[in-house]
């Protein structure tokens, strides 16, 4: 599985912080993150230009909503993804590699729960259909 | 402004179905504002486009390009340096963008990227809701400044129609009745004796019977 390519869109003010850790060592896969002001930073265009860069998987990850220190940034966030995954449903991608997860910025084991998670579904769904059509 | 919509992903990628080079071609106009055909929106369909081809097997090159409008020479001439051994051009403008860069480059081939849905007012972030239908001879005087053209249903002159129930058109409970906010307006205003003038039929020659409108004045011309 260490081929895959994950990429974390991360809210500095929370996931960014328990993402110290890394994945935990029982998990064979690289987590590519960028680092953004707040998760309602992410934008449409960077999700889908992630998956045309080769990503397997992205998820992002934003404070829980009901703290988001933006207030609203983490339910924009996932307003915006829910959006992005009807597209990536509908370009044959599959909207459910395409992953959001609130973190508490005082819980870093919460992204070791991600990477396995990541991991686990990476598993189920094999490699990007983008990288199947060019092999 | 005029509010438009995104067509189906499925539908746009059929339209350039053996294009080897597709330009997507973003509107800075009204499309812009009503976030369905700026720039951004002209990225995500790109892209979205760019991996569907390629998840299909049909790989093709699109490329994106975005001016302010499709409605006015200045700016669709903008797009001739995009256009280079473009096969096919997917017009994120309302149909007048469209249209206007088909013609003015016949040789390509031009095709919707979206819906152009109605001349509408975005009255929160997120929605947008359609007030004219540009008929051509407006009775805003008339009516408190609300359309009964648009707002009411049945495009009654003289309303409400009996189907008016507090203050909702019969055609859904979200609907408010067009003459209900007539007659609220006017009401507030202490001009309810404009209810009782009768509006004449209206002269809809001016509307589309006389086929394509068209505007002229001579003060701006070059
Ligand atoms: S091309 Fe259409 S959408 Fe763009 S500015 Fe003109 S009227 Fe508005
Ligand atoms: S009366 Fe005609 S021009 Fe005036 S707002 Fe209604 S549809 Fe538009």
């Amino acid at each position: 599985m260490s081929d895959v390519k994950i990429v974390g869109f991360v809210c500095r003010l929370c996931a960014l912080i328990s993402s110290d850790l890394g994945p935990p060592a029982d998990v064979d896969i690289k987590i590519e993150t960028v680092e953004l002001p707040c998760a309602g930073k992410v934008d449409g265009r960077l999700l889908l230009e992630a998956f045309e860069r080769g990503a397997d998987a992205v998820f992002v990850a934003g404070c829980p909503e009901h703290e988001c220190m933006n207030v609203k940034g983490s339910s924009r966030a996932r307003k915006r993804l829910e959006h992005i995954k009807e597209i990536l449903d509908q370009v044959g991608v599959g909207g459910e590699r395409l992953i959001m997860y609130n973190v508490s910025g005082t819980h870093g084991p919460r992204f070791a729960h991600i990477a396995r998670d990541m991991a686990g579904l990476l598993e189920k769904l094999g490699p990007s259909p983008l990288k199947a059509r060019k092999a | 402004m005029i509010v438009a919509e995104i067509k189906p992903i499925e539908e746009i990628a059929e339209s350039i179905k053996g294009a080897k080079k597709v330009l997507v071609a973003g509107c800075g106009g009204c499309v812009t504002v009503c976030l369905s055909g700026g720039q951004k929106e002209t990225d995500i369909l790109a892209s979205a486009l760019r991996m569907k081809m390629q998840v299909d097997g049909q790989p093709v090159q699109i490329e994106t390009a975005t001016y302010e409008r499709q409605c006015d020479p200045e700016y669709v001439a903008r797009f001739k340096e995009h256009l280079k051994d473009v096969d096919v051009v997917v017009s994120m403008a309302c149909g007048v963008g469209v249209q206007f860069m088909a013609e003015n480059y016949p040789n390509i081939i031009f095709v919707p990227g979206q819906n152009t849905k109605f001349a509408g007012a975005a009255t929160e972030h997120g929605i947008w809701e359609e007030r004219c239908m540009l008929c051509g001879e407006c009775v805003l005087a008339k009516t408190g400044g609300v359309c009964p053209i648009i707002r009411c249903s049945k495009s009654l002159l003289n309303g409400p129609c009996g189907g008016s129930q507090g203050g909702k058109c019969e055609i859904s409970k979200d609907t408010p009745c067009g003459w209900q906010l007539i007659y609220d307006r006017l009401k507030g205003q202490n001009r309810l004796e404009l209810m009782t003038e009768i509006l004449p039929a209206k002269d809809w020659s001016k509307n589309r019977d006389g086929g394509p409108r068209k505007i002229v004045r001579e003060d701006v011309r070059l």
